[in-house]
């Protein structure tokens, strides 16, 4: 299908399939449940899970196949969404230059950042991405404010041209279907919210997804992974390996560019902290989370990250009382006082343990642990399975 | 003149006169072999052959060309294919896709931004690897991680990598250093066939030599830094000077 191994059709359908439904997952508890807050099946959420996985799905075809480790990828994040505002700005809130713009812009950058940094691999190459991405950072709040309104951020104003506009609607849209419009669905004690916003970005990252699978499975993706296992018998080989580096560099820059196009279309502002070397940071662990190099992966770190993020960071003190209320007073009060250093503001603890765990006990992430499972079940030996699926 | 002409070439190193007047001619259709004791300057000469280093006098000319300077990659698309000291294989990949990544490299040059294009879909690449993984007798490995297997089978994926770009000259560092006698010989024979079947021009840089004696059709004996003779391996194996410098201090 679509010019796809049999295996690799097999795939794009399933992610499409779960990407398609995801409003009826990812909401599994009826609305007035006490479970209630484990859903994720709500349109900013779930938009989230699917422009991060955009986010981390150009990442790993840089990290993924070629191994170099870029630790400023956050940067075209930011340049995305600041060149995608800017099109509302001048333009109008359709967000399909927006979006163009967005991926032609952060290409340029990485054009101009990869082939500096790509001068030196291994550690050098992620310290001068790093360099970069804290030099846009700072830059963003200091000289470069007239570009991006310093603190404030970039937004939009009510006396920006808009040259374009005419009688189009005052939020972002695509010819017309606003992004934030959602219609809801219940069923019994259940409530499903279908977003345009959720589903243009589920669309684009399916065709991200299938993109990505293309390159794996080209020649040119071969060599990215040639790179990666003997650069000095690449040479040997007669490949020049430094153009086929910076065109992962460019690519992965471009997908960073439209994630973060993505994120302004679905609320039209931009500001320096996406550029910040935390957001490169998380990128970085979505994709060893979910599994480096391989396909999906990256999607389900992104998923796993963004979901725990937001439901992790909502339980708060009174929510844990509610819980434990069966134990006695003190004991009650001690074990609250625990699981709250794991909870609210306290999340990133449970996410450094839950990374700590799975680089050390399933260091090809996620998706080991999943081949592992399976594995158990078909009774399969461990050694016969190829890589990079 | 030879394919590889070697000449006047020096070559310093601070106080240390690695290479002097070496000057030397591999023909074509031939082996010759480069042979010498520990700090003879093989691996000098080699580092020169190779553009990695760039010596203080004399030419390397490669078909009538300059190699002086240039990258891994321009060398290779010249026409020579080297073999390292330890062999030098994509060890992440299957057997299989190690072997296709010459052969595309021959096709479409140094660099190739076909994104989209399947690489199993293309039927001469995958045809032509299939080939010389049975003419490397590896046809059952293909699926293999490559890290996986023995030495002596590294060696022999590395030579078929080589062969499948069907280079004009096939350049051996060692090849048959750090192996066990089994894999040692397997090697000699590989190398055998390999001259038997194919018209094909090689050049050895060898340390041990006996691994060249049965195989080479010129050998040259290095001795600090310098060509000491040049002969058929018959006349080498008895000739007195060569007893000297390599022979004499090494048995």
């Amino acid at each position: 299908m679509f010019g796809l191994e049999k295996q690799d059709s097999r795939l794009l359908i399933v992610v499409a399939i779960l990407t398609m439904c995801a409003p009826f997952i990812l909401n599994p508890f009826p609305a007035e449940s006490a479970l209630a807050q484990f859903n994720a099946g709500y349109p900013d959420l779930m938009q989230r899970f699917v422009i991060f996985g955009i986010f981390a799905i150009g990442f790993n075809i840089l990290f993924g196949l070629t191994g170099y480790l870029s630790f400023g990828h956050a940067a075209f994040l930011g340049i995305g969404s600041y060149s995608a505002v800017w099109m509302f700005k001048l333009l109008s809130y359709n967000v399909v230059p927006a979006l163009i713009l967005s991926v032609i812009t952060a290409g340029l950058f990485a054009v101009v950042i990869g082939y500096i940094s790509l001068r030196r691999s291994g550690i050098y190459f992620s310290i001068l991405t790093l360099a970069f991405a804290q030099m846009s950072y700072n830059m963003a709040y200091s000289v470069l404010t007239p570009l991006t309104n310093g603190e404030t951020g970039l937004q939009v104003y009510s006396n920006d041209p808009q040259y374009l506009k005419g009688d189009g609607p005052d939020v972002t849209h695509l010819f017309g279907f606003e992004m934030r419009a959602a219609s809801e669905l219940n069923i019994g004690g259940w409530t499903f919210d279908f977003s345009i916003g959720y589903y243009l970005s589920a669309l684009i990252m399916l065709a991200s997804f299938y993109l990505a699978i293309r390159i794996f499975r080209s020649p040119f993706g071969l060599m990215l992974r040639a790179i990666k296992a003997n650069q000095t018998r690449l040479n040997y080989t007669g490949i020049s390996t430094r153009p086929y580096t910076l065109a992962a560099f460019v690519i992965s820059g471009m997908y960073a560019g439209l994630a973060g196009g993505l994120l302004a279309c679905m609320d039209p502002l931009a500001g320096a902290e996406r550029m910040q070397w935390t957001a490169s940071g998380e990128v970085v662990l979505m994709t060893i989370l979910g599994g480096v190099g391989t396909l999906l992966g990256p999607i389900l770190g992104a998923g796993f990250i963004k979901y725990a993020e937001n439901i992790f960071s909502k339980i708060n003190e009174n929510v844990l009382h509610s819980w434990f209320s069966f134990l006695p007073d003190g004991l009650e009060s001690a074990v609250v006082w625990f699981f709250a250093r794991f909870v609210g503001e306290g999340w990133h603890m449970t996410l450094g343990l839950m990374f700590m765990l799975i680089v050390i006990f399933l260091p090809g992430g996620l998706i080991e642990g999943g081949q592992r499972i399976g594995r158990l079940f078909k009774g399969k030996s461990a050694s016969n399975n190829p890589p990079a699926e | 003149m030879g394919i590889l002409d070697i000449k006047d070439v020096g070559k310093r190193f601070g106080g240390l006169q690695a290479l002097s007047n070496v000057n030397l001619s591999v023909h074509e259709n031939t082996v010759h072999a480069i042979i010498g004791p520990n700090g003879a300057g093989k691996s000098t000469l080699l580092n020169c052959l190779i553009g990695k280093l760039i010596p203080d006098t004399g030419s390397v000319m490669f078909a009538g060309e300059s190699v002086l300077g240039r990258s891994a990659h321009e060398i290779n698309q010249m026409g020579i294919s080297r073999v390292f000291q330890t062999p030098e294989i994509f060890g992440d990949l299957t057997v299989m896709e190690n072997m296709m990544i010459p052969i595309f490299a021959k096709r479409d040059g140094a660099f190739e931004l076909a994104a989209i294009k399947s690489f199993m879909s293309q039927k001469d690449i995958v045809e032509k690897a299939e080939e010389m993984l049975v003419d490397m007798n590896m046809a059952d490995k293909r699926h293999m991680h490559a890290a996986a297997m023995s030495r002596g089978d590294k060696r022999r994926l590395e030579i078929g990598m080589c062969l499948s770009q069907e280079p004009r000259l096939l350049l051996l560092d060692e090849p048959t250093a750090g192996m066990a006698r089994a894999d040692t010989n397997n090697t000699i024979d590989l190398l055998k066939q390999i001259k038997a079947e194919r018209d094909i021009t090689i050049a050895i840089i060898e340390h041990d030599m006996h691994v060249v004696f049965s195989l080479a059709d010129r050998i040259t004996v290095l001795a600090q830094g310098t060509p000491l003779v040049e002969d058929t391996p018959e006349k080498i194996k008895g000739h007195p000077k060569v007893k000297e410098a390599y022979l004499g201090e090494a048995h």
